[in-house]
């Protein structure tokens, strides 16, 4: 008698994994049951797993997918490594009996909860399904996300947030406000402990949005998502103004204008992907180092490109983003907000295998200088890597504050001082390298040594100095019948990175094309930097 | 060779006693150091003909008016002869090859040619500053101007070169083809006055009958010539030519001559000295043009037959007597089918080419021309002469060949290796590593070199130095030399100047893949995706709660294909499956370094990596064409197709820039209805002028430039209703 594949087939005992259609993600495990009684259990357990998976219906199913964007489980499929997702609260439902309600439930309401692997690390994830009430905030759907919320402060793992939501359930009230609420005190607590991610995939509204607003970094998909306080009728009824959606909060907007958004991408599969990857230059929590890749793009090598990157004339623009590529790991830089405030540029890259945050002046656009914008986001850049251990490369072209009288009546002074503040707080290793100009109050905000700056260098072609040499020099000589010859003695003076490096404030002159080696050497000497500031409840920076 | 010897023992002395510094790029620093001394090395056997006297004297100090790799290539030789050299620059190449070979370097100004490198004024300043005794003029530039050579001469000074005379005579193409004909050499049907304007143009053209070839006087090189069909043409390029004539040599005469069809070009090298001995060093093969510049030179060519070579040798020679030429020249034939030969030009200058000629006849051109100019005769015979293997140039360009066969790139090298570590490679190039191409000269990256016994060694070694070639930060010409080499009119011979239009039609569009290159390339780009996806697991410290994946259900899409492919990891291999075929991809390359050298199936496979995104866009090199390439996973390339595809934006209604330049000319008004074709304005990148014409009929909305103005590519210049 040999095995009889059919009568194994057969045994009611038995089932298989089945791999679900809408997530690809496995879900019923292989379980042994008593018979019949059970059985209409299971099937009944099954017929509400396929109904969460299903959200909305087909049919919004397939208008999510007309209006270009993906249903919060098909995210949450790319997002996760192949088959780690693992949901939470699928059975939830919703506890509103008002307004007919009560005969209207989608197990699971309208998002998906639960945690999954980036690149083989823990996260813990939420999706709005725009299919279920529109994704709209009811008690539950807050009340899922603070439950992973809470999971990953105390497991210490990044929460990603994937927001696609018509705003408040408005039949539920004020238990909807109560939700916000919660969710917005968990970012807060989270803050500077996990990174927190926020992925806006369609509409984000009103009181929404501040959830994004507090996470570390918010990313929008290009025609398909709005973040704003008010909406285009809201604003047309009060103040008469007429705008579009776009115009108002979508993806331009935000990277380019407001700077409420870090990045924009065309659509769901490359935002997801980019969220992917800059998982990889993140610790898992502020109480780890980010973790260190094996690195093939040695680090002892010269870079003879850097020699000529900053063109002979000092008035001449040169691409900072030349410099940053050929100091990093295989030119491969990951921009955060490279649309917006481009005088100054930010983000994420590897030195030797090290995740490091790097921030340059950019001397392509408005000369480098320092004004309100760029101030703000490099402060936030800056306090980002402070809060999870990230070294700060900075990279120096500073002509110096923009003048100007908006800028004053708009408060560059506070705005300034929030960069000044959060380089001078910041205890994790700074490295900073002086490529040209280092102007004026710019020069002691950018990571100088006097703001605790760990290895300071200028190349050959730095000027160290309180201002140009022809403002000084119409300063010092009024008047003076040679100003041309005193412009020379200042150049001949100032205009070089000595006087500074007599004193100490630089630590050394160094070649151009050594940079990058010298960067890695200091990254090793400083991973065992220990620096604390003194206790205290929290600083004051100058919001 | 003792030199050679003495360097290796002198660093391999160092190496032992350990007082050098550690790490890789220390001895990165020592081999790059050993190359360069070997490279002199190999330059030596080159000249297997022509080794340098010591006995002889020569100048002290000699300054080269030129920049790029002529210069370099000048340095080279003078520095063998013991020969001190000054170099010239503009500000714009401050920082350049040249300046840092030279033993002195005098900036000469702005980097506008004509306010530097054309200045002659600047340029006698420098030569008395420094009190070289002799000027090399290199190639363009000073190199045919005979005010120039006047004034060395007035002042003592030697020019490297032929007399003023010789220059006058041949540097004027009407004046040339007399004297040509004078000397019994074969001519070109045509009209030897100059043309007076456009319409004057026309009548003469239709009196030689079309087609027929407008070209500037002074001209070479292919700058200010263009060929008219008929009245229209001759207008157009009459008045198009003669302004790149006045901006390139500042001489606008023209000349017109009946144009030959499927002509071969084909130049015969003469060396000549002071007393009257003058040798031919046989041909070279420049037929591969484009826009009548050339791209791939070869000598010999494949088409003549001894007798042909010794006839238009002595042809050359004859006009060089009849001339009381001196120095290296070239004297240009086109050669028919029938190998009739036409005397074209005479080129009183060492030619961009020369390279191929030393290569097969072992004589170092620099070092005879110094010589000649010295006043030394020669000392090879017409029998000495022979032909010694076979050698191809290409020239490697910051080009878009995708664009009109090559239109000019500008952009920083950040990454850049020259395949001289390939035997029978040569490169002469004035960059390197961080070099910029920029707006104001020649885009010439380098001239590749390649050498071997027979016209297919010569090929599989141009094709692997290719292969190999690393060119970072802007857009060159390789995937178009590469499938050239590849061609099969080309293997076999079949060329002529018209090759380039008659084999790509529609211009260069890529290289078509065979269908076993296909899989190659598709299993090539899914290991590189696995290999990214594995770096997130290869860490120095701290772990992973979850095991990397050992097997991927990918898509891979380029050019419209969609392929589905399986990749399992097993030992040092990645399995990739295509449909029923399973390729094997070495796992022996790493993705921080350009090159990838691997293998498929065991079969030696080199390519290169350029970049990736992590939207799982992957550029890469193979056979030399670029290949932007995504590979996603199954999953998401699922959900991808869910999603409808994004409109682009319109940019019909707008005339973009084709490369960055500067506007010469706008000839269109906002306002004004054009014509498809109709010229708009006219861009002058790298000495050429660009007409650029309209599209489509329309109304021209807004104008966003002027005369003057410099334009990046892809800037929107006019926009239309």
């Amino acid at each position: 008698m040999g095995f009889n594949p059919l009568l194994f087939k057969s045994m009611p005992l038995y089932r298989a994994h089945k791999k679900c259609v809408q997530c690809g993600i496995v879900k019923s495990a292989l379980r042994f049951a008593s018979q019949e009684a059970s059985e209409s259990a299971r099937e009944k357990l099954q017929k509400i797993r396929n109904a969460a998976l299903i959200g909305g219906g087909q049919s919004r199913i397939e208008a999510q997918h007309k209006k270009g964007k993906l249903t919060a489980r098909e995210r949450l499929r790319i997002l996760c490594d192949s088959g780690t997702f693992t949901e939470y609260d699928m059975f939830v439902e919703h506890n509103c009996i008002d307004f007919g309600m009560q005969t209207k439930k989608f197990p699971g309401d309208s998002v998906v909860t639960g945690h999954g692997f980036i690149n083989g690390r823990l996260v813990y994830v939420f999706s709005q399904d725009f299919t279920v009430f529109g994704g709209s905030l009811s008690s539950v759907h807050a009340e899922k996300i603070c439950k992973i919320m809470d999971r990953a402060l105390t497991s210490r793992a990044p929460v990603i947030g994937l927001n696609d939501s018509g705003g408040a359930r408005i039949q539920e009230g004020v238990d909807s406000l109560a939700g916000y609420a919660d969710i917005f005190q968990r970012n807060v607590l989270a803050s500077g402990v996990i990174p927190q991610i926020s992925v806006i995939m369609g509409p984000c509204a009103g009181g929404a949005v501040y959830s994004p607003a507090i996470t570390d970094f918010t990313f929008m998909v290009e025609d398909s998502s709005y973040l704003f306080i008010t909406g285009p009728e809201v604003i047309k009824a009060v103040t008469n103004e007429t705008i579009t959606q776009e115009e108002l909060g979508g993806a331009k907007t935000h990277t380019s204008l407001s700077g409420v958004a870090h990045n924009s991408f065309s659509n769901d599969i490359d935002a997801i992907l980019n969220i992917r990857e800059l998982m990889t230059f993140l610790p898992q929590s502020s109480y780890e180092a980010p973790l260190a890749r094996v690195c093939l793009d040695s680090w002892d090598r010269d870079v003879p490109t850097l020699d000529s990157i900053v063109p002979p004339d000092p008035s001449e623009p040169y691409d900072m983003m030349d410099v940053i590529a050929n100091i990093i790991d295989e030119r491969d830089f990951y921009e955060i907000s490279p649309k917006y405030a481009q005088n100054i540029i930010t983000g994420f890259a590897r030195i030797n295998g090290c995740p490091v945050g790097i921030v340059g002046n950019q001397p392509k656009v408005a000369a480098g200088c320092l004004d309100i914008n760029a101030s703000v986001k490099a402060a936030r850049f800056v306090r980002f890597c402070d809060a999870f251990n990230l070294p700060i490369i900075t990279l120096v072209d500073v002509p110096g504050f923009l003048p100007g009288l908006a800028q004053e009546h708009n408060g560059i002074i506070r705005h300034g001082a929030k960069l000044l503040y959060a380089y001078a707080e910041a205890t994790v290793p700074k490295i900073t390298v002086i490529t040209r100009k280092a102007y004026g109050g710019a020069y002691d905000v950018m990571a100088s040594k006097h703001l605790r700056g760990d290895a300071n260098y200028a190349w050959p072609t730095a000027e160290i100095a309180v201002m140009g040499a022809k403002g000084a020099v119409a300063i010092l000589f009024k008047g003076h019948p040679d100003v041309a010859a005193q412009e020379r003695q200042y150049i001949d003076k100032f205009s070089s990175p000595i006087p500074a490096a007599k004193r100490g404030f630089i630590d050394d002159i160094i070649e151009p094309r050594t940079t990058r080696r010298r960067i890695a050497e200091d990254l090793l000497l400083l991973s065992s930097k220990h620096l604390k500031n003194p206790p205290k409840k929290h600083g004051n920076i100058p919001l | 060779m003792v030199k050679y010897h003495q360097v290796v023992l002198l660093f391999s002395h160092i190496g032992k006693n350990c007082c050098v510094p550690h790490g890789p790029s220390a001895k990165k620093l020592f081999t790059n150091q050993l190359r360069r001394i070997s490279g002199i090395q190999q330059h030596d056997t080159i000249y297997f003909k022509d080794p340098i006297d010591s006995s002889e004297k020569h100048f002290h100090k000699i300054l080269i008016s030129n920049r790029g790799e002529i210069a370099c290539r000048v340095i080279k030789t003078a520095k063998k002869m013991g020969i001190k050299t000054v170099a010239v620059y503009s500000t714009a190449d401050s920082n350049s090859l040249h300046v840092k070979m030279a033993d002195e370097a005098v900036c000469i100004g702005p980097p506008a040619a004509k306010e530097s490198y054309l200045d002659t004024e600047k340029i006698l300043k420098a030569v008395e500053d420094t009190g070289a005794q002799a000027v090399h003029p290199g190639y363009g530039f000073l190199s045919e101007n005979s005010q120039f050579v006047a004034e060395l001469e007035k002042r003592n000074i030697v020019f490297i070169g032929p007399s003023a005379k010789a220059i006058v005579g041949m540097g004027d193409k009407l004046e040339s083809k007399r004297l040509a004909m004078a000397a019994g050499v074969n001519t070109i049907p045509g009209f030897d006055g100059v043309i007076k304007d456009a319409d004057h143009c026309v009548s003469i053209s239709r009196d030689v009958g079309y087609p027929v070839m407008i070209k500037a006087s002074a001209g070479g090189g292919g700058k200010g010539m263009r060929i008219a069909y008929n009245d229209n043409d001759a207008r157009e390029g009459f008045k198009l030519s003669s302004q790149e004539a006045a901006s390139s040599f500042g001489d606008d005469r023209m000349l017109v001559e009946k144009f030959i069809d499927t002509p071969r070009h084909i130049e015969i090298q003469v060396l000549a000295d002071k007393h009257g001995n003058t040798i031919y060093l046989n041909e070279r093969e420049c037929s591969i043009q484009r826009r009548n510049q050339k791209v791939i030179e070869e000598a010999p060519s494949i088409f003549l037959d001894a007798a042909t070579r010794a006839k238009m040798g002595e042809q050359a020679v004859s006009l060089c007597k009849r001339l009381g030429y001196y120095s290296a020249g070239t004297v240009e034939f086109l050669v028919d089918s029938q190998k009739q030969f036409y005397f074209l030009e005479m080129n009183t200058r060492l030619q961009v080419e020369h390279p191929i000629t030393e290569s097969i006849t072992g004589i170092d051109l620099v070092h005879q021309m110094i010589r000649v100019a010295e006043g030394y005769s020669l000392k090879h015979t017409q029998s000495d002469i022979e032909i010694r293997g076979w050698s191809i140039e290409s020239r490697v360009y910051a080009e878009d060949p995708y664009k009109n066969f090559g239109l000019p790139s500008i952009g920083r090298l950040y990454k850049y290796i020259e395949p001289t570590h390939i035997p029978g490679v040569r490169c002469d190039s004035g960059v390197e590593e961080g070099s910029a191409i920029s707006v104001y000269y020649d885009p010439m990256i380098c001239k590749l070199v390649c050498s071997g016994p027979t016209r297919q060694d010569a090929i599989a070694t141009s094709l692997a130095a290719l292969d190999s070639y690393v060119i970072r930060g802007v857009t060159h010409n390789i995937p178009l030399l590469r499938d050239i080499l590849t061609e099969d009119n080309f293997t076999s011979g079949n060329i002529s100047t018209n090759y380039l239009p008659q084999t790509y039609p529609k211009g260069f569009t890529g290289r078509t893949l065979s269908v076993r290159d296909e899989k190659k390339l598709t299993a090539l780009a899914a290991a590189i995706f696995v290999k990214k996806e594995l770096r997130s697991y290869d860490l120095v410290s701290g772990k992973l709660m979850h095991p990397p994946p050992t097997k991927w259900t990918l898509v891979v899409m380029y050019q419209d294909k969609e392929i589905d492919v399986e990749v399992e990891l097993v030992g040092d291999k990645i399995k990739v499956y295509i449909n029923d075929e399973t390729l094997e991809v070495k796992n022996s390359f790493n993705l921080a370094s350009p090159l990838i050298q691997s293998e498929i199936d065991t079969e030696p496979l080199t390519s290169q990596f350029v970049s990736k995104t992590p939207a799982g866009h992957i550029h890469l090199i193979f056979e030399g064409s670029d290949y932007k390439i995504r590979v996603l996973t199954k999953d998401a390339s699922e959900l991808a197709a869910l999603l409808p595809k994004k409109q682009k934006s319109n940019v019909s209604k707008t005339l973009l820039a084709p490369m960055p330049g500067i506007v010469k000319s706008v000839t269109c008004q906002v306002g004004d209805k054009v014509y498809e074709g109709q010229e708009l304005c006219i861009i002058e990148a790298m000495k050429m002028q660009n007409s650029l014409p309209a599209t489509q009929d329309a109304v021209v909305k807004t104008i966003n430039i002027k005369a003057g103005d410099q334009v990046a590519e892809s800037e929107i210049l006019i926009e239309f209703q």
